[in-house]
């Protein structure tokens, strides 16, 4: 289960309807699985059916992740025609085995689906996911 | 003297859990060889036959060697390598 504050999911749904139509993508980072800091990344690909952090500035947040005892808790990123569910390159690209892989969709344009995944070796898992104060 | 090798989550089944480890070589092709030596398999989740793996950022120092020389990169004892698996997906 993912456990997020209705704030960072907020930050979240505003990054992605912004840069809708081409998908957004960030990082939440925190300590114990806790999500906590809000790092919104630039789609180096800026393509409605791609995403990609830019090489030099996700070795920048890393960094500063691991200098602070982070971990990326929450790795999200959105898909602006089809529903919040991980895509066959979500699957094959998805490379940190501890985060929650968030999706959400802007297909909508009042509707927000905001949902949680586990993806490990190829397998996606859905998880539930609980909005706190 | 050796190379400061920066293992990612996803790779430390190779390395027996560290998140560093040390390898040698001239150029970064040289190093990856080194590392393969020491931690078997992994070399295949860094290269293919096309150099590089795509979806595989690999840093000297500050630097994306794609931005340097790629696999011939010249490096020296005292580097730091990282890899780090880039974030993407569709």
């Amino acid at each position: 289960m993912l456990t997020i504050s209705k704030e960072l999911a907020d930050k979240i749904v505003a990054h992605a309807r912004a840069d809708h139509p081409d998908e957004a993508c960030g990082v939440i980072a925190g300590r114990d699985g806790v999500p906590e800091r809000f790092i919104p990344m630039e789609n180096a690909e800026r393509s409605p059916t791609f995403y990609r952090f830019d090489s030099m500035e996700q070795f920048r947040v890393w960094r500063e992740m691991d200098d602070r005892d982070e971990e990326p808790v929450v790795i999200y990123h959105s898909h602006t025609a089809t529903e919040a569910y991980p895509s066959r390159t979500d699957v094959s690209y998805a490379s940190e085995p501890n985060a929650h892989y968030v999706l959400v969709s802007t297909r909508h344009e009042t509707d927000v689906e905001f949902r949680s995944y586990r993806i490990l070796d190829g397998e996606i898992t859905e998880e539930e996911v609980r909005f706190i104060p | 003297m050796a190379i400061e090798v920066r293992i990612p989550t996803i790779l430390r089944n190779y390395t027996d859990g560290a998140k560093a480890v040390s390898a040698e070589g001239a150029t970064l092709d040289e190093l990856i060889a080194s590392l393969e030596s020491r931690h078997p398999g992994i070399k295949d989740r860094l290269v293919d036959d096309n150099g590089l793996r795509r979806f595989v950022n690999v840093y000297l120092n500050d630097e994306d060697v794609r931005f340097l020389g790629g696999l011939g990169t010249p490096v020296s004892d005292g580097d730091t390598v990282t890899v780090l698996p880039a974030v993407a997906g569709g």
